[in-house]
């Protein structure tokens, strides 16, 4: 397993670099520069400043000189500085990173320990009037637009019964800050909740009915094992396969994912950092959230391995590594 | 079973109540929501409005403009003019008409530590603004300042190259704390990422207002305490939070929810969100909207050979009912705009060209100019070619989808095909306009100021070619003599009498030369609590916020 985990590590840093290259020229190649920006904000910047200001962002240096530079300070763990945010890079990420993973830990945790019940307990009664109940709410909550959901429950929670806060962060430190800041995520988990359980249910009843139909199920049945333990002993291991990798990829798609509810909840989060990076052409910020988004997708996939091993004896190190 | 849902409604009102608790804000707190976060906090690097109306509660500039569009002192003792001798008329070392200009600095002003505001930090900003690697962003107030001659702790003459109606104006002469700020300028290059307004920015000496920036959260909010070292009245509320919402939606549910106390008019809802939340929910609040100096209207690609033709522009002018639209898109509330020039500014020409609506006209001129053919609708030259323009503008701004789909409508009225091309606006604004890239409109706002010489937009010398490298905002490539020696005149007149005899021969050569179509002046939408007293609206860049000592809780 050591030497699977070294040369996927390997391969993941090849991957990260190629892709730091790509980003780079793709954001580089994007119409204008952060200086075309500042004077449409500002008519007092003459054509002179806009010359002085190019060469003191470094942007009337070709595209390869920039990255070259940029990747030379990153070799020394210096990511550059975000113009957007007047900070180091990982200054402005890091407590972006720490809001949106507190919400969607939070948020997936919470859609699963709904969404995998319900999916074996829907797939156990095919057909039944459960079944079609929990297929009903999981389409239901599959089919709700986030940015929708997201305006109903403030106006329900917020506006309407005045319990919760209508969007943004706490601003309160010390002792009562935690009940502060719980309050201000409430929404927003369930808002992402209610849109994950759905998917999850249908993934894991889906699975788990496949799964329920094959012969050594069927053998463990006529060995006279309680119904629980088919299903909870036998199926679920081989059931949950499927759904380990959309869980797997879940991670890569969770920036952009979650920038829907962070603009709607007003939550300064990595989807909407990033967002606002590109659109307000700040390169390092940009870069380095989407290298993040990459390694995250790869570290996801490197998990979903890991957990096929351990979940499916058949499949070996060896052979995911092929 | 009876007793288990007891205890669930105890605990749902327990936490009802709880959390409830976050909307009873006293009235000793004031929390504004606002749409953008600062980019950065130092004053002079990078220009937004975010900061501006954030600086507006814990800085002071040394002038200012008011309400009433005056240039006041609020740092300075006395606005020095040539009349009261504080300006003088000299010479610049190089034989140029230059001036001298000296203000004092109010004894008793003081930063949030407590140190004395004098000279030195004068002279610092000036180092700092001139420095070409210091990352100011607009040099050229700095520029055209000589020398500073240092009269005592308290009095500065500054020595400026040229001189400008405005000469008494620097209000962007945003004073940095020498005692602070210096060290962090050891070193030019690295200043823009070390200054403390960004890596120290609850520094209480960074600040100089009613109010000191207490603790920030970037993207989320900045809370304010009053500064204990403030000499001017004392600011009613204890605390003003300012909140970053950007969705409007959400900012509205807040406000209705009190997770804020108002909605700032410098950056809120825009005047079509602001009727639509009245109509709903008016008698809750005080809603004022307040005209200002952001200019809504049409660059024209006067190199379109059908474009450069004086008489379809006027007749696009004369198809198009303005007050009709800002009557029913935005209430009336936004004025139609005839130039550049805003109808609260005191150089504005009441007897400017205008073009009221009036199809007869539009088709005449469109007639005259050789289009009077029509096919299915729409007019054809001799060659059979169609009158078609594109429109372009910022994709997702939907009032201004909104409005170009009235244009269109109203053009094909006289026969005019408009075809509607929006982009994305860092491509728009990115590469579309600033390099002259849109084939005949393209729609957007300028920002302006009182009595703002419209050089860059207007002079030939200010047209971006790939030769300039894309320098000046001329995107419409207007070229008129008789405008280039206006604009630069005006700058240089110092005489009320003269100058607005040029700035109302200035607003009918725009009105009739038409490089541009003017469309409105964009209001602001102030949303208030009925308690709030004491706020007024400016109309103009300089924010409601520099007068916050005014503000008060009443019953």
């Amino acid at each position: 397993m050591l030497s699977f985990l070294a040369r996927r590590s390997l391969h993941s840093l090849i991957v990260l670099f190629v892709m730091s290259f790509i980003i780079y020229v793709l954001i580089g190649l994007m119409p204008g520069d952060p200086v075309d920006l500042m004077i449409s904000a500002d008519p007092d910047i003459t054509s002179e400043d806009a010359i002085r200001l190019r060469a003191i962002y470094g942007l009337d240096q070709p595209l390869w000189s920039r990255y070259l530079h940029w990747l030379g300070a990153a070799l020394t763990r210096d990511f550059g500085y975000s113009r957007l945010y007047a900070q180091p890079v990982w200054d402005a990420i890091i407590p972006a990173l720490g809001n949106t993973l507190g919400l969607l830990i939070s948020s997936l945790t919470l859609a699963l320990v709904i969404a995998l019940p319900a999916g074996i307990f829907a797939a156990t009664r095919p057909y039944s009037l459960s079944d079609y109940g929990i297929n009903l709410a999981a389409f239901a909550g599959l089919s709700i637009p986030p940015f929708w959901l997201g305006i109903l429950l403030i106006l329900l929670f917020a506006v309407t019964l005045g319990w919760l806060p209508a969007g943004g962060t706490a601003d309160a430190g010390g002792a009562t800050a935690l009940w502060e800041r719980l309050q201000y995520l409430i929404l927003p988990i369930a808002s992402l909740t209610i849109a994950g359980v759905g998917g999850h249910t249908r993934y894991m009843r889906a699975s788990m009915i496949e799964t329920l139909r094959q012969d050594y199920i069927r053998t463990a049945r006529a060995k006279g094992l309680s119904e629980s333990r088919v299903v909870l002993g036998h199926a679920l291991r081989n059931a949950m396969i499927p759904v380990v990798t959309v869980i797997a990829l879940d991670l890569g798609v969770l920036f952009s994912g979650a920038l829907i509810t962070e603009t709607v909840f007003a939550y300064p989060g990595m989807g909407k950092l990033i967002f606002d990076a590109i659109m307000g052409n700040d390169y390092n910020l940009a870069l380095v959230g989407l290298l993040l988004a990459t390694a995250l997708t790869l570290i996801g996939n490197l998990l979903a391995d890991i957990a096929y091993a351990s979940l499916d004896p058949r499949i070996s190190y060896a052979e995911l590594d092929r | 079973m009876k007793s288990l849902w007891s205890y669930f409604f105890v605990g749902v009102l327990i936490f009802g109540l709880g959390v409830h608790s976050h909307q009873a804000s006293a009235k000793s707190n004031l929390v504004i929501g606002i749409t953008q976060y600062p980019a950065t906090f130092h004053p002079n690097i990078d220009s937004m409005l975010a900061k501006s109306y954030v600086h507006g509660l814990s800085r002071r500039p040394i002038t200012t403009t008011d309400a009433s569009w005056k240039v006041i002192c609020m740092l300075c003792e006395t606005l020095p003019t040539l009349e009261n001798g504080g300006a003088v008329l000299e010479k610049t070392p190089d034989g140029k008409d230059g001036i001298a200009v000296t203000y004092k600095i109010l004894d008793a002003a003081k930063w949030g530590d407590g140190m004395p505001i004098n000279v030195d930090d004068v002279i610092f900003t000036w180092e700092v603004g001139k420095h070409p690697k210091s990352g100011v962003s607009a040099q050229e107030g700095y520029r055209r300042i000589l020398s500073i001659d240092q009269i005592n702790d308290k009095t500065f003459t500054l020595h400026v190259d040229r001189r400008t109606f405005d000469y008494n104006d620097i209000s962007s002469l945003n004073l940095l704390p020498a005692h602070i700020e210096r060290a962090k300028f050891k070193d030019p290059a690295a200043y823009r990422t070390q200054t403390a307004f960004d890596t120290d920015a609850n520094n209480l000496g960074l600040y100089m207002g009613p109010y000191i920036m207490a603790t920030q959260k970037t993207g989320s909010h900045m809370v304010f305490e009053r500064n204990p070292h403030w000499w001017g009245k004392k600011p009613a509320f204890e605390k003003i939070t300012v909140r970053v919402i950007e969705n409007t939606a959400t900012l509205e549910a807040n406000l209705l929810s009190g997770g804020v106390d108002m909605i700032s008019g410098e950056l809120g809802l825009s005047v079509d969100q602001a009727l639509a939340f009245e109509k709903r929910h008016g008698k809750k609040f005080n809603i004022t909207y307040m005209p200002g100096l952001i200019y809504e209207h049409i660059d024209l690609m006067l190199d379109n050979p059908i474009l450069k033709d004086q008489k379809i522009r006027q007749a696009l002018m004369y198809a198009l009912d303005r007050k009709a639209i800002s009557e029913q898109l935005f209430g009336g509330k936004q004025p139609v705009a005839h130039s550049s020039v805003n109808p609260l500014d005191w150089v504005f020409d009441e007897d400017v060209v205008t073009y009221p609506f009036d199809l007869a006209k539009a088709n005449a001129l469109l007639d005259e100019a050789g289009w009077s053919n029509k096919v299915k609708g729409i007019r054809m030259n001799a060659a059979g070619e169609p009158l078609r323009f594109d429109i372009m503008t910022t994709a997702g701004n939907r009032t201004r989808e909104l409005v170009q789909q009235v244009l269109q409508s109203q053009w094909k009225a006289v026969g005019i095909d408009i075809r509607i091309k929006n982009e994305p606006a860092r491509i728009f604004f990115g590469e579309t306009v600033t390099k002259r890239k849109f084939d005949a409109m393209a729609m957007f706002a300028w920002i302006s100021a009182p009595e703002s010489v419209p050089l860059t937009t207007l002079h030939s010398d200010d047209i971006p070619t790939a030769g300039n490298n894309w320098a000046g905002q001329n995107y419409t490539g207007y070229r008129n003599p008789e405008m280039n020696a206006l604009l630069e005149v005006i700058e240089t007149e110092l005489d009320r009498g003269k100058r607005v005899a040029l700035w109302y021969k200035l607003q009918n050569i725009y009105a009739t030369d038409l490089p541009a179509l003017p469309l409105y002046f964009r209001a602001n939408a102030f949303i208030l609590p009925k308690w709030l007293s004491g706020l007024t609206p400016t109309g103009h860049q300089f924010p409601t916020t520099l007068w916050v000592e005014d503000w008060a809780a009443t019953n």
